[in-house]
């Protein structure tokens, strides 16, 4: 009989015993037939029973059948106690769903090899040293020309792909047409053929279209965007897409799984670097290096070469820098070429957020494990109500083996349903934390297949988490001593013993939960309390842009004009908004060499400081003549840096640029301190200069770019977004609206990752709770339950109730007390591995580890109340009739 | 009434053999030609005949399919299989050389 005959039989039993029957009846009736006493017949065929099963175990697959035979059983066994099932099939859940969100999230953005031949040979060039602040910093961007020569001396070990920062810009694609974003990327001409790619439609551009500097407009579409914006149209080869004052010609469309290079952006089009306006700028890092390293080449003698290529370029440009401290130049040459494995792409989403994803994964595993020992208990306490059960069938001859697989398919069973969930849970909360990572109108794009990667690691989880829980209750139940069982006593010690360090163990781990998240919503609070040193609330940031700029007069025209619009007090300009970029240059104070530190700058508009409510503390705010070079306004770090807290008014420095062009400024007014471009960074030396800029000549730049700030009262400030987009366009065609959001916006994104980070804490710190205080109760409910005698007796002698509930929480508050303890050591001994995410906060302030253990406390006061009210209510009158 | 009864382990052997003579028989059938072929000396047990049967079954050395007979009962016929025939040749050889070592212990003892 065939192997695939007996696995069928197994699934067909009432067929198959039908059929044995019916073979023994027709022997039978053969015997009969052939004169035979009936009676003697059915006599020598002995017990049929036996002899049908020993025929039906013939013809089935023995270990296949007894698995369905336990998954029936374990499917009643869980339908008959529905409560404890879904209690442990939801936290289950929950936790495996969490784990594999997180596991989802690290795989997109870690693991995930590059869709391009040769992902496991790439690696991206950087350098690390010191910042201007001193702190050591990786730095990934390189000039186009610089890389040109790194190419050139990798050339036989490595060939070196210039692939540039996504950004996202504007574009349009007729002129006239309304502007759209897009998100670009400069590839050098040979990536494509690199890395392997074909196109989808038309052709990719090659190392022929990426030679001479503007020469080749061409175009490739990502083939996502293709679907997304023109729905896989074939007529957009040859059409035309204006970027940033140039029309490309559209000649393809890319390979439908590469996006480009960096995980978590999602690249539009793809252009040649030779098209980059900055393709000859040595000072202009704007570009990554990635190279794809020959096999069998050893990488520290290529790091060793490209380092002195890279330093040799380096210096020579040093050289020229006129305008910075020569300490600075030293720290600057002193930055070492690094080699990293980049399989997996390179972007910054993922130095984000590689420590905030690791620590969610830890936080989420112990509340894995602590779903995972809740449901051990519960098993455990229901492994003693079966204990007749298990005598029973170890009292007819079941092995040990048997019994053991007899509750872990229940608990498999159990594992697989909450896995289920879980993976739907995760579908869901994955894409839903991505779209959480960036500011909500750019948020991070990326791609979360739900493939056999998934798959497998869900499919791991799920066996190690029966595992986990299911084995140990497993082993004990099947070590049952059907003498003691069947004479209905217990042998209570081992299983109690167990509960109890279950239970502390759960407890540390919560602890170590809520510690973590109250570290990480410490950190985002004081984050976001930071004093920013302006009114942020009801400020409308309207960034605009000239194509060919246009006078002072014509930006202030606007200006007056958007004034009149009604529920607006307050309008000014500025070169962009604070919170949003930078512009530094070394200072120089008396003619003095440049300093060390740096000074930064923004432009701003005579009543910008009105607008902003930020108050002068001495001097005054611009006027329309003033301008830069000419006039600054400086914040106390200012004064105290270069002035060493002299009274500045009236002083002098000078703004040096690398190249030793130094612009003179005289102070007229100071103010205090506010945030400029990071909230994270210490408050920078910051001079305010006039909007209406000279040039080397004297003459008035005429800006092209800058941002209009309005102030609104008594409406939410993106209710006018529509009025006003009408208005430029009205007042002077020349003004394009490239983007309009709130100045709280731009503060709210300083602390976007502490604020996801917080809040995903917090909810893991919720559900540890929960399920800990949970695993307390039910341990706690078994015990009184189990004791219910003793308490009857003890309370009919008289005893109190405060000793009842002693009694009853004796042993539980110990389990606490060492788990709380354990916890404590557990966070204290991490916290220096968090120290780098956190901000203001001071891991070990006696606060926060105060609360955590104040919350643990009331929360297993709370958890233990019905166990010990119930204690209390034992009659012992009925108690001891029942005996 | 007492029969001889089969030889330990000779029932395999026994079935085989009928099964190698006859191809389609069925339970029945194979109990009373062992009863006859040895002339009522050996005697099959019905309760170890069919676990026999089904486990040879079970290791492909027989066949068996429902078929009816003339008066539209059905029965189950067993047959041999390439490896039952080759299954036969090695317990008739292990018989023989065991029978033979037995009779030369008689003999000589």
């Amino acid at each position: 009989m065939s192997l695939w005959q007996r696995v069928e039989n197994v699934f067909r039993r009432e067929r198959l015993i039908r059929e044995i029957d019916e073979e023994f009846e027709s022997h039978l009736e053969a015997a009969m037939a052939a004169g035979e006493d009936p009676r003697e017949a059915r006599r020598t065929f002995g017990p049929q029973l036996r002899l049908r099963e020993q025929s039906h175990d013939q013809r089935v697959v023995a270990w296949l059948d007894a698995l369905r035979a336990d998954v029936v059983f374990g499917w009643r066994q869980l339908l008959k106690r529905k409560i404890a099932t879904t209690a442990a099939i939801l936290s289950l859940a929950l936790a495996i769903g969490a784990c594999t969100s997180v596991f989802r999230l690290i795989d997109a953005l870690f693991l995930r090899p590059l869709p391009v031949a040769h992902a496991e040979r790439l690696y991206a060039l950087a350098r690390q040293g010191p910042d201007d602040l001193g702190v050591l910093r990786i730095f990934d961007g390189f000039a186009h020309p610089n890389f040109t020569r790194l190419r050139a001396a990798a050339k036989g070990q490595a060939e070196l792909v210039a692939a540039s920062f996504i950004h996202r810009t504007d574009l349009t694609y007729a002129t006239g047409n309304e502007m759209e974003k897009g998100y670009v990327q400069f590839l050098s001409g040979t990536a494509f053929p690199l890395f392997g790619l074909q196109p989808s439609l038309g052709r990719l551009f090659t190392a022929e279209d990426d030679g001479t500097p503007g020469a080749h407009p061409y175009a490739v579409l990502s083939y996502n965007y293709w679907s997304r914006r023109f729905a896989n149209d074939p007529g957009v080869l040859g059409r035309s897409v204006h970027i940033g004052g140039k029309v490309f010609q559209i000649i393809g469309v890319g390979p439908v799984s590469f996006t480009g290079t960096e995980p978590g952006n999602i690249t539009d089009i793809f252009l040649p670097a030779s098209m980059n306006p900055d393709v000859v700028r040595e000072d202009n890092r704007w570009l990554r290096a990635l190279a794809i390293v020959q096999p069998g080449v050893s990488l520290e003698p290529l790091r060793a070469r490209l380092d002195a290529v890279s330093l040799q370029f380096e210096t020579e440009r040093a050289k020229g820098f006129a305008g910075m401290s020569p300490h600075n130049i030293e720290m600057f040459l002193q930055r070492k070429l690094l080699l990293q494995p980049a399989a997996a792409g390179i972007s910054r989403l993922q130095d984000d957020y590689r420590r905030p994803l690791v620590w969610l994964g830890v936080l989420v595993a112990l509340v894995l494990l602590i779903a995972c020992f809740n449901v051990a208990n519960l098993m455990t306490a229901q492994a003693a109500s079966r204990a007749r059960e298990m005598a029973l069938r170890v009292s007819i001859g079941a092995g040990r083996a048997r019994l053991v697989q007899l509750v872990l398919v229940e608990n498999a069973m159990l594992a697989l349903f909450a896995a289920a969930l879980g993976a739907l849970f995760s579908s869901w909360a994955a894409p839903f934390v991505v779209s959480h990572i960036n500011p909500p109108g750019n948020p991070a794009r990326l791609l979360l297949p739900g493939d056999w990667r998934i798959f497998v690691f869900g499919a791991l989880l799920t066996l190690v988490v029966t595992l986990l829980f299911g084995l140990s209750p497993a082993l004990r139940a099947s070590a049952i001593q059907p003498v003691t069982a069947l004479r209905g006593g217990e042998e209570p010690h081992a299983r109690q013993r167990s509960m109890y360090a279950l239970i502390a163990a759960q407890v540390a781990f919560c602890f170590v939960v809520l510690f973590f998240a109250g570290l990480f919503v410490a950190t985002f609070r004081h984050l976001s309390n930071q004093p920013l040193g302006f009114d942020a609330g009801n400020l409308l940031l309207l960034e605009t842009y000239t194509p060919h700029g246009q006078s002072p007069q014509a930006w202030s025209q606007m200006a007056e004009t958007l004034r009149t619009v009604p529920g607006v007090t307050d309008v000014a300009i500025a070169g962009w908004p604070l919170l949003s970029g930078g512009w530094a240059g070394s200072i120089s104070v008396n003619a003095a060499p440049p300093t060390d530190t740096l000074g930064w700058f923004v432009t701003i508009s005579p009543g910008w400081l009105g607008a902003m409510r930020m108050h002068l503390l001495a001097g005054r705010d611009f006027h329309a003549s003033d301008s830069f070079p000419g006039q600054a306004i400086v914040n106390q770090t200012f004064v105290r840096t270069f002035f060493h807290g002299a009274d500045p008014i009236g002083r002098t420095f000078e703004k040096v640029n690398p190249a030793g062009r130094r612009q003179l400024c005289q102070v007229i007014g100071v103010v205090p301190d506010a945030a400029y471009s990071n909230l994270h960074d210490p408050i920078r030396p910051v001079a305010y200069v006039p909007f209406r800029q000279l040039d080397e000549k004297g003459a008035i730049n005429p800006p092209e770019g800058g941002t209009f700030l309005l102030r609104t009262v008594g409406l939410p400030p993106l209710s006018l977004s529509t009025t006003l987009r009408r208005l430029i366009a009205q007042t002077n065609p020349a003004y394009r609206v490239t983007n309009l959001q709130t100045e709280q916006e731009l503060v709210d994104n300083q602390a976007i990752r502490e604020r996801l980070l917080a809040l995903l804490a917090m909810f893991f710190a919720t559900i540890a709770l929960l399920l800990a205080a949970i695993g307390l109760y039910g341990v706690l409910h078994y015990s009184v339950l189990r004791r219910e005698r003793e308490i009857g007796i003890r309370l009919s002698l008289g005893a109190s109730l405060g000793s009842i509930a002693r009694l009853v929480t004796a042993r539980i508050s110990k389990s606490v007390f060492a788990g709380a303890a354990a916890g404590i050591t557990l966070g204290m001994a991490s916290v220096r591995y968090v120290q780098t995410l956190l901000f203001g906060v001071k891991a070990t302030a006696p606060e926060m580890l105060l609360a955590p253990a104040l919350v643990l406390l009331i929360a297993a006061l709370l958890a233990a109340l019905p166990a010990v009210l119930r204690a209390a209510r034992i009659d012992p009158t009925t108690m001891l009739r029942a005996e | 009434m007492k029969h001889a009864g089969t030889l330990q382990g000779s029932l395999d052997l026994l079935a085989l053999k009928i099964l190698s003579r006859q191809p389609k028989l069925h339970g029945y059938a194979i109990l009373t030609a062992i009863k006859v072929c040895s002339g009522d000396a050996l005697n099959a047990e019905v309760g170890s005949l069919y676990p026999a049967l089904h486990r040879m079954e079970k290791d492909g050395w027989i066949r068996a399919e429902w078929a009816e007979r003339e008066d539209g009962r059905r029965m189950r016929f067993y047959q041999l299989t390439p490896a039952g025939r080759k299954q036969l040749a090695a317990e008739e050889a292990r018989w023989h050389s065991v029978s033979s070592a037995i009779n030369r212990l008689l003999r000589e003892a």
